[in-house]
């Protein structure tokens, strides 16, 4: 079988709305992180098969910049969350209310 | 530089006086009376050095002040006989009265505010008389309404000077309506407020059936200012102000403005607005003279007889004789501003007492008040060779020609005025002292001073002596100026300006004895009502007790006392009335538009609020939800379509 740019991005798209339904329905602070992570990667990787399928490297050059920036955001998130955690002793987000009226 | 210019100085130095005292002196009493005296005393001197040089033709400097399309306002000084007699009335009365003020409040904590409040009267005045146009002339009518607001509240911490004062500044703006909407017509029919103009247009014939509405209205101002019925409710309660106020406000200067501002624009008048005139005049001088027997209070005797004057002048320029009228306010003005003066040094002298039946014996212990008093009392009753003779025969002259019916009101008022002046006199000034033993209770009194036991005490043993020679030296000038008045050539000068044509006396001689040869009815009916009026105080009032009319005139004493009970009917009317209206609109400002109009546009926003408020649910993944949400609707949108 011939793997073509749409299995790439049907992949992509799959792995993007599992990210997504773990954004919504999870209540874990870490594994709503992580499912966000998927969902940055699910982008990642439709950029990287455009960028091999259309010859062109732009795409990959940005995925690369992509994966360091979210390098650094991971460890930014992962440090509230810590923080959040030593402070509230608990990383549910229905136990962080305090912003609602 | 033109003498005129000096004019300019006239009017802008009692200002000065006024800004310099409210803005840097109030703490210095000497600085800000000296202040204040010189500036009208430099005012009256400056009239008289360009009456002198300049002569009394008339002339108009003036500059342009604001022009609006085809509206141009000169703010300007019209100089004439007219406005020059008047300038030297106020100048030359105020500076007396001024002076007399520096002896008469200088116990006053308000010393200085009482000062500038009378200088910038004097501005407004000195205003009133030099505008050479309708608008500048309204601004400072509507200049000296506030000053006199001023002057009546001067001891506003006593409710009842402050209503006074209220009621004074309410009713004028009553009168003052009628002035602006008179102001108006005219401006729209002859497209100029410039009294030159207006007079040189014809403007009678200009207006045409609007003439004698415009006439009317405009008076309607001089009803409210010069306290004429039905208007006239607001002069005697404003005596609640200091006396020298009273005597210059409410007798020489403000509400003589009424009169100067008739005569100014007499031309407009048509000859049935004059009957009107000249009928509000005499009914206002019957009804306050009838007042004025049956009053109490030394200084609402004199109110009520101003009132009365005022009538009389009214009366003469409705039967087409402004310069009478404008003559009887120049000696009035005169014997008034005495007479209140008199009053004043009394008051004084009996520590704020001015129940003339708990005076008496005052000729002994205060011979210069009493005789100076006496002269006021004789010009003001109209005993020849005083000015007061003559000024009132004009009148009656006028009324005797035009209309016998005010001629013979005219006459019985003049009685009448001799019989309250000297019930007054026999009461306070002879006979003996009352004094001394009567108790003490006046609740006005009461409400102003605050050691009022000690008060009391020093009344209930006062010992009456002359006042300070600051208080009597401006008596001997007005007494002198009372006798001589009618003498000294003003009936030429105001008949030279408004009848040329017409003979007029001059020369002492022929001044004394023209009232006889001119009109011999006119100038004995007054005289005889001067003999009866006399006979009648001297029957009652010599030796009196206590008064004897309540018992002989019964109903008719009491309503004299409650003065025709005007009040009252005012209250029961026209503020019933207005209550009702306020309370109408208070209920539409309530109920329709704080209710219905602001309060719908309040309670929509605030459940529009409370409805979106429920979406912000606090839950950050309701809100991914959300947004993906929307994101699948805005590609069904893109893509699916």
């Amino acid at each position: 079988m011939n793997v073509g740019l749409e299995h790439y991005l049907v992949v992509s798209a799959l792995l993007f709305a599992l990210g997504l339904l773990g954004v919504i329905t999870r209540r874990n602070l870490l594994v709503l992180y992580m499912s966000l992570e998927l969902m940055l990667n699910s982008a990642n990787l439709a950029l990287v098969s455009f960028s091999r399928f259309n010859d062109n490297l732009n795409g990959q050059v940005m995925v690369f910049f992509i994966i360091t920036v979210a390098a650094a955001e991971v460890a930014v998130g992962l440090a509230l969350i810590v923080a959040l955690y030593r402070k509230r002793q608990t990383a549910h987000v229905e136990d962080l209310t305090s912003m609602k009226l | 530089m033109k003498v005129e210019a000096l004019t300019w100085l006239v009017l802008f130095l009692p200002l000065l006086a006024a800004g310099i005292i409210t803005l840097f002196t109030l703490r210095n009493k000497a600085v800000s009376a000296t202040l204040s005296i010189g500036a009208i005393v430099t005012g009256f001197v400056l009239t008289l050095a360009v009456i002198k040089f300049g002569g009394w033709d008339a002339r108009e400097l003036s500059v342009n002040w604001l022009s609006i399309g085809s509206l141009n306002v000169d703010f300007g000084l019209k100089l004439d006989a007219l406005s020059l007699m008047m300038l030297l009335i106020v100048t030359g009365v105020g500076s007396a009265i001024h002076i007399y003020s520096y002896g008469y409040m200088r116990d006053d904590p308000g010393f200085s505010r009482f000062f500038a409040c009378m200088s910038l009267f004097t501005f407004s005045m000195l205003g009133i008389v030099l505008a050479n146009n309708f608008l500048q002339m309204f601004i400072f009518w509507e200049l000296v309404g506030v000053s006199s607001y001023l002057l009546i509240g001067f001891w506003f911490e006593k409710p009842s000077a402050a209503d006074a004062a209220k009621k004074a500044f309410i009713t004028n703006r009553l009168g003052d309506l009628g002035f602006i909407l008179g102001i108006l017509i005219i401006f729209t029919a002859l497209g100029s407020l410039n009294f030159t103009v207006l007079e040189s247009g014809n403007s009678i014939a200009a207006l045409g059936g609007m003439a004698t509405l415009g006439g009317l209205l405009v008076f309607c101002g001089a009803i409210g200012k010069s306290a004429q019925f039905p208007l006239h409710v607001w002069l005697p309660d404003a005596m609640e102000g200091p006396t020298p106020v009273s005597a210059l406000i409410h007798a020489a200067t403000m509400v003589a403005a009424g009169v100067y501002m008739l005569c100014r624009v007499f031309f407009i008048f048509t000859p049935d607005a004059l009957t009107v005139i000249s009928w509000i005049g005499g009914i206002t001088a019957l009804l306050a003279a009838l007042i004025a027997v049956q009053q109490n209070d030394i200084k609402r005797i004199l109110a009520y007889s101003t009132l009365s004057q005022l009538g009389y002048m009214v009366m003469g320029v409705g039967l087409t004789a402004p310069e009478a009228g404008m003559f009887h306010l120049t000696t009035h003005a005169f014997f008034k501003a005495l007479l209140f003066l008199g009053a004043g040094s009394v008051i004084i002298a009996l520590h704020h007492e001015q129940d003339i039946w708990k005076m008496g014996g005052l000729r002994k212990k205060m011979p210069v008040t009493f005789w100076t008093f006496m002269v006021g009392t004789l010009a003001l009753a109209g005993v020849w060779p005083l000015s007061g003779f003559f000024s009132k025969d004009a009148i009656l002259a006028a009324a005797h020609e035009n209309n016998l019916l005010l001629f013979i009101l005219g006459v019985a008022v003049a009685a009448l005025t001799t019989f309250y002046m000297f019930r007054l006199v026999f009461v306070a000034f002879l006979g003996d002292r009352r004094t001394g033993v009567a108790p003490v209770s006046d609740s006005k009194e009461a409400a102003q001073a605050g050691d009022e036991s000690m008060r009391q005490a020093r009344r209930l043993s006062y010992e009456p002596h002359e006042s300070p020679g600051v208080v009597i030296w401006p008596l001997r000038i007005l007494a002198v100026a009372s006798v001589v008045g009618g003498v000294i050539g003003i009936e030429a000068l105001f008949g030279g300006m408004f009848k040329p044509d017409a003979a007029h006396p001059h020369g002492l001689l022929a001044q004394l004895v023209y009232p006889f040869q001119h009109a011999p009815v006119a100038a004995l009916s007054g005289l005889a009502a001067f003999a009866v009026g006399l006979f009648a105080a001297w029957k009652l009032y010599a030796n009196a007790k206590t008064d004897p009319l309540p018992d002989k005139l019964g109903a008719l004493s009491r309503a004299m006392a409650n003065r025709f009970y005007f009040d009252e009917i005012y209250e029961a009317t026209v503020i019933r009335i207005h209550d009702a209206i306020a309370a109408i609109a208070d209920w539409i400002d309530r109920w329709i538009i704080e209710g219905f109009c602001i309060g719908l546009v309040r309670g929509g926003t605030d459940l529009t609020g409370r409805a979106l408020r429920l979406v912000q649910t606090g839950n950050l993944q309701t809100y991914a939800f959300l947004f993906v949400l929307g994101v699948a609707v805005v590609l069904w949108f893109v893509l699916g379509k």
